[in-house]
């Protein structure tokens, strides 16, 4: 039986709160929502999302068996250069691994779960991830500013040791134009709410969850908790009724406090679920895009062996406030904002590079010698050790998943940055090794030598002279 | 067997530009006014030098790469001329350049010419460029000189265990010492007198460095003739004689190793011991009279009199408060202002620093005149705390 091995979540650190949006947006009208919604830190994107929910989910895996890895996203950060092949790249997966992006509707997260699962099923793979991430930006006061939020989702698929068996799905499409973009793009149209609320979450959601249940010969009252993307509040309140499900049987949409994670939103929905539940426990996802995919599962005794999740709720509870509407603009590129002239400097952006030096680029592997056990991140041939000095006794070693301490530190306001001022430092990592990396996700008024920190992959520059976006391992400090 | 250096060559002349946001002036202006003056110093024809070297850090902003600039700029008669580069100690690697050729005995005479015109990038700080080629800024953290210094202050800070507040004091009575004596110097970029509470209190720009904590991004130039020293005195009574020029680089295990404890420069340390022993100095707190060292940031300078053993380790703060390194302490340091005020033109800066100590030695050092002294050091750093390149050169009567 196919089923969930392990799951992840990604929330970003900073929080805008949608009073703070509204006092800047009200001449253009009232927020369609309350709360808060978590944004990306602006050297995130759906990428690096997706990398952070799959450190998470992968955390005590053995990701040398994971031979498939699909990544589901509306918000692509290239439509020409694989998203989840940077993703395995940063994760340092083997290269016989099956990557795949799915794309384009709201229900592509569970488009990519569905397909890894069917492939897993008819043997073509054994362990594959599943990513989805999205981080939408749409027109400044628009019904999608106020009510999307920024996260990511992660699944591990395979045979054995699942925490949840995946019982069975069922899907509709419909060619129903809620949003759209065409390519090139940026920003989204939305047609009027009321039709997408009458004629689409309220029409299809029942539609999906009636064909499962139909399918499976299921009733509605088996299910501990049923998760339907829905991302109009008071239209998830009302389609609780209508399915006939009792308020314990809903799972929280997230609305309030993270948005509407687009993909990642049903995905997001099911790591909290399953956060939750019990042995025996079944599960029913509802996604929504053009039409919908449902599915469910049961979940296992191994539930209760699942630990050292961050998942939603740990995410949950690391926030900071962004504090200003105008910062998120400037992290989303809606407004241009001055990095002054030595800002529009930039680096050459060298692909020979960036494909030659991979693994050490986007999957933060250095060196270790094997004669002295030095490890050494750039990459080294001639180990830096001065009483050892071995050529070419070096093996690969990853640093990304290493916990480390600051070991020296500034925060500096010379350096171009988005968001004033560039963090930086040394990091000595556990079982050695020494790097000089930028901190990210961090309040310079905290750091302090011999501070815990781990490792995030983000965004390091964007070269838009030639269409890059470059990444790297950046260092966030642990606060508490 | 190697002999080294040690007082085979003498220094007979030495010209300096004023420094500064030279917005009058270009490239070219600034190698004629100090290599006019220079030549004028020595006393010399043109035609009597017999190779050149030319230091410039960041050609691709001022001039272009190559040693064609000093030759098609100063009309030199197809001598030979070598371009050298070597982070901020550019300048003494041209003398290094022009005092070693002579020392070996190829030529007699030689020229040593270094010049920056950094302020024709429209901003503060220095150029971002590719220093460090295409693939640093995707490995290692965003970087800049304050940012990369700064560091080194937060662990000096918390290796000896000072609070933020006496950390930052100590390091701005370095800035005002040299605020002072840069007020005296008439060519210093930065002329006025600095209260220790204006820089305290002065914005930060890498924490924890504020504003004057960081030296001065400076247009300039500056150059130094040297000839064997059995022929110096022919040129002048007074030649200032070389006694030793030594540079460290550094390996690599500062970045990359876990021993280095990122509050000290190991290659000025290195480079420091392998002078001291070329110019027979058994004590440096003793028996240098004065230096000028590369202050680019005050921490830089508080570290280096740890790492020329003008102080012992960790305790450079008493020294400071002491007043060791004022103008008339026991040891003066900076006595034109240093990079802090007298400026930073990169490629210039090494020959800046001996310029001063060439004056002093003379006597001609005017309001800032210190008495008698015997021994002048200028120590000259490229590059990080974690990686760098630093030079040492030693001069005597």
């Amino acid at each position: 039986m196919v089923g969930i091995k392990s799951y992840g979540a990604h929330i970003p650190r900073f929080r805008l709160d949608r009073n703070v949006m509204q006092l800047a947006l009200l001449f253009l009208g009232f927020a369609p929502l309350r709360g808060e919604k978590a944004v990306a830190n602006w050297d995130e994107d759906s990428v690096t999302m997706a990398v952070a929910a799959a450190m998470d989910c992968l955390r005590g895996e053995d990701c040398g068996k994971v031979d498939g890895l699909y990544f589901a996203t509306t918000s692509p950060t290239y439509s020409l250069r694989q998203n989840a092949g940077i993703i395995a790249a940063a994760l340092d997966l083997n290269t016989s691994v099956r990557a795949a992006d799915f794309t384009d509707s709201t229900k592509s997260g569970t488009a990519a779960l569905l397909a890894a699962s069917d492939a897993i099923a008819s043997g073509s793979l054994e362990s594959c991830l599943v990513c989805a991430a999205d981080c939408r930006v749409s027109k400044v006061g628009g019904n999608g500013d106020y009510t999307y939020g920024d996260g990511a989702a992660a699944f591990l698929l395979g045979k054995e040791d699942i925490v949840a068996r995946i019982e069975g799905s069922y899907s509709t499409s419909h060619d129903f134009v809620d949003r759209r973009r065409l390519e090139g793009e940026r920003l989204e149209h939305m047609w009027e709410e009321r039709f997408i609320r009458d004629a689409g979450y309220m029409k299809f959601i029942p539609e999906a969850v009636s064909g499962l249940v139909k399918k499976y010969n299921l009733t509605i009252k088996e299910f501990s908790k049923v998760i339907y993307a829905c991302a109009f509040s008071s239209a998830h309140s009302a389609l609780g009724k209508t399915l006939g499900l009792s308020p314990e049987q809903v799972q929280d949409p997230l609305l309030g406090n993270v948005g509407d994670t687009g993909v990642a939103h049903p995905l997001m929905m099911l790591v909290a679920a399953l956060e939750d539940a019990k042995p025996g426990d079944k599960i029913m996802v509802v996604s929504f895009g053009q039409g919908c995919d449902s599915f469910y599962l049961t979940v296992t005794e191994n539930i209760k062996k699942m630990k050292d999740k961050r998942g939603v709720k740990g995410n949950l509870a690391d926030k900071a406030p962004l504090g200003s509407y105008d910062k998120y603009l400037a992290f989303r590129k809606q407004i241009p904002a001055e990095v002054g002239i030595r800002g529009e400097e930039m680096v050459f952006t060298s692909f020979s590079i960036i494909s030659r030096d991979n693994r050490e680029i986007n999957g933060m592997v250095g060196a270790k010698c094997k004669q002295c056990g030095t490890p050494s991140y750039p990459v080294q041939r001639i180990c830096p050790n001065p009483d050892c000095g071995a050529v070419d006794q070096m093996e690969p070693y990853r640093f990304a998943d290493k916990p480390g301490t600051i070991f020296t530190y500034t925060s500096d306001f010379l350096a171009p940055c988005i968001d004033p001022p560039a963090s930086y430092g040394f990091i000595d990592y556990e079982g050695g090794g020494r790097a000089l990396v930028d901190f990210t996700d961090c309040d310079p008024n905290t750091l302090k030598v011999g501070m815990p920190v781990e490792m995030s992959f983000r965004i390091k520059y964007t070269d838009e002279k030639r269409a890059a976006v470059n990444y790297g391992w950046k260092a966030v400090p642990i606060i508490s | 067997m190697a002999e080294g250096i040690r007082d085979k060559v003498a220094i007979i002349g030495m010209g300096c530009t004023k420094f500064g946001e030279r917005f009058d002036a270009g490239p070219q202006d600034l190698i004629v006014e100090a290599f006019v003056e220079c030549l004028a110093d020595a006393g010399i024809d043109k035609k009597d030098i017999q190779a050149a070297w030319w230091g410039v850090h960041m050609p691709d902003i001022s001039v272009g790469r190559g040693a064609t600039t000093l030759g098609l700029t100063l009309k030199l008669p197809f001598i030979p001329i070598t371009r050298v580069e070597n982070f901020c100690a550019t300048g003494s690697e041209a003398l290094r350049g022009a005092v070693y050729a002579v020392a070996s005995g190829a030529y007699d005479i030689c020229l040593a010419l270094g010049m920056e015109k950094l302020k024709d990038t429209g901003y503060g700080g220095l150029p971002l460029g590719g220093g460090f080629g295409y693939k640093m800024p995707l490995i290692n953290s965003n970087l800049t000189a304050p940012g990369g210094f700064a560091m080194m202050a937060t662990k000096y800070f918390s290796k000896y265990n000072l609070n933020p507040q006496d950390g930052k004091m100590m390091l701005a009575k370095v800035s005002a010492k040299s605020h002072k004596n840069g007020a005296l110097s008439p060519k210093a970029h930065l002329r006025k007198e600095v209260t220790v509470e204006q820089i305290i209190n002065a914005p930060i720009i890498a924490w924890p460095l504020g504003l004057f904590d960081c030296c001065g991004v400076s247009d300039g130039a500056a150059a130094a003739i040297v000839c064997r020293a059995d022929m110096a005195k022919k040129f002048r009574p007074d030649p200032v004689y070389v006694k030793s020029l030594q540079i460290a680089v550094s390996s690599g295990e500062e970045m990359m190793y876990t021993k280095w404890d990122g509050a000290h420069v190991e290659a000025a340390y290195r480079a420091g011991i392998a002078a001291y022993k070329e110019a027979g100095i058994k004590n440096p707190r003793e028996e240098v009279s004065m230096a000028e060292v590369h202050d680019c940031f005050s921490i830089t300078e508080a570290v280096t009199m740890e790492d020329l053993q003008f102080s012992p380790r960790g305790k450079v703060k008493e020294d400071i408060e002491a007043g060791r390194f004022n103008l008339d302490g026991a040891q003066p340091i900076q006595p034109d202002g240093g990079l802090k005020c007298f400026g930073h033109p990169i490629g210039a800066s090494g020959l800046r620093m001996m310029y001063e100590m060439y004056k002093q030695l003379q006597g001609k050092a005017d309001k800032r005149q210190l008495k008698d002294p015997k021994i002048g050091l200028t120590h000259n750093m490229g590059g990080f705390p974690s990686m760098n390149i630093v030079s040492v050169c030693i001069v005597g009567k």
